[in-house]
């Protein structure tokens, strides 16, 4: 670590060069994690903290993960039609075919 | 020395206490709109209303020490800057001692190094005061100490980061410990207020703060890569009501709505 002659004068690393990554926030013990929004960080524990002042300062949370965005593997847009209008018909997969006895209540 | 139960806090020490929050949440208060980014912005945002949050605590419950025509706006709105007990360190405009003006420069390392040596510095005071046997003084100590572990985790974490980052930020970070350090100073021997505290029984202990303040400082400074600047030199006194000229301009940009105002509601 040098010390540098031009300080101030040279701009810094543009701040768009912080990788995004995705967050999830638990709301309650015993919830699910739950997607809710992305930010730039320089690494992961920067991520969570910059997630606990972006996401949670209205305690929306007990938890956060933080995902980098380029880990995660998403479907494509153009594979809509083969991956997700097959179910389109296929309604006796929903269980609206069984009768619920009463006494089984709510469910 | 047993305090009875309901011993109160005196009246100075939690003025105190409320100035130097309410001058550091101003302080920090002038990032909002300017962050390096956008989530950072919100970090310091998030810091400064902590801090504004535990200023008005701390001045309603000195309001009620002063009497029925004191309220927190009055104590925080109508005392002038030789009135303010906060720390030196706390007024200081966001650059180092040779920028031309605070607007042109305002520094994020000079933030950062100055929230760590402060909230360094108040998460023993408010453990300390947790113990306190004015029960309105620890319930405000319990709710900061939490926040205040969080500025100084935020603090400790951007230090290391530019530190032991590029060229630039060591060499800035570095300026900014330089500047700083000998304000620290002031933080050990006691003003009146502080020895009214410690005679009252109030569980602050200056003495035992400063080895383990310094030992994280040690720890941050060593894993940030930077050199300890000493302490020494001009020894400020903000807290004895010895300012420098910064806190008057602060002020004047804080209360001028409220006086050019007075009982304005928003």
């Amino acid at each position: 670590m040098s010390s540098s002659k031009d300080m101030g004068s040279k701009p810094l690393k543009p701040l768009h060069e912080w990788p995004l990554w995705e967050v999830f926030v638990r709301s309650k013990q015993g919830l699910e994690h739950k997607h809710c929004g992305s930010l730039h960080a320089s690494d992961a524990q920067h991520a969570l903290q910059l997630a606990r002042d972006v996401y949670t300062r209205r305690q929306e949370g007990v938890s956060i993960w933080v995902v980098p965005s380029n880990a995660i593997t998403a479907s494509e847009p153009n594979d809509k039609a083969e991956f997700f209008d097959p179910s389109a018909d296929k309604i006796y997969r929903h269980p609206t075919f069984y009768v619920i006895p009463d006494e089984v209540g709510h469910m | 020395m047993t305090p009875a139960a309901h011993t109160l806090a005196p009246l100075a020490f939690v003025l105190q206490l409320a100035d130097n929050a309410l001058v550091l949440g101003q302080r920090n208060a002038e990032w909002c709109g300017h962050g390096p980014a956008l989530e950072e912005d919100i970090a310091l945002a998030n810091n400064s209303l902590d801090l504004i949050g535990q200023a008005r605590m701390l001045y309603s419950l000195a309001a009620t020490h002063v009497g029925p025509s004191a309220t927190e706006d009055s104590l925080a709105y109508w005392r002038g800057p030789e009135e303010f007990r906060n720390y030196t360190l706390l007024e200081l405009p966001h650059h180092g001692p040779l920028a031309p003006s605070a607007r042109q420069a305002r520094d994020f390392a000079t933030t950062i190094v100055r929230n760590f040596l402060y909230s360094n510095l108040m998460v023993g005071v408010w453990a300390q005061l947790l113990h306190s046997p004015d029960a309105q003084l620890a319930a405000i100590a319990a709710k900061a100490i939490k926040e205040t572990r969080y500025h100084l985790r935020h603090a400790h974490d951007w230090v290391v980061r530019l530190g032991d980052g590029t060229d630039t930020s060591h060499a800035r970070v570095q300026a900014a410990l330089d500047h700083l350090m000998p304000y620290t100073q002031e933080f050990w021997p006691a003003s009146d207020a502080e020895q009214a505290a410690i005679d009252a029984g109030m569980g602050l202990n200056l003495s035992a703060l400063q080895a383990p303040w310094q030992q994280q400082l040690t720890e941050t400074v060593a894993l940030a890569q930077l050199k300890l600047s000493s302490a020494q030199g001009f020894v400020s006194g903000g807290k004895n009501g010895m300012h420098s000229e910064h806190l008057s301009y602060l002020l004047s940009d804080m209360q001028s709505l409220a006086r050019a105002h007075p009982q304005a509601v928003w």
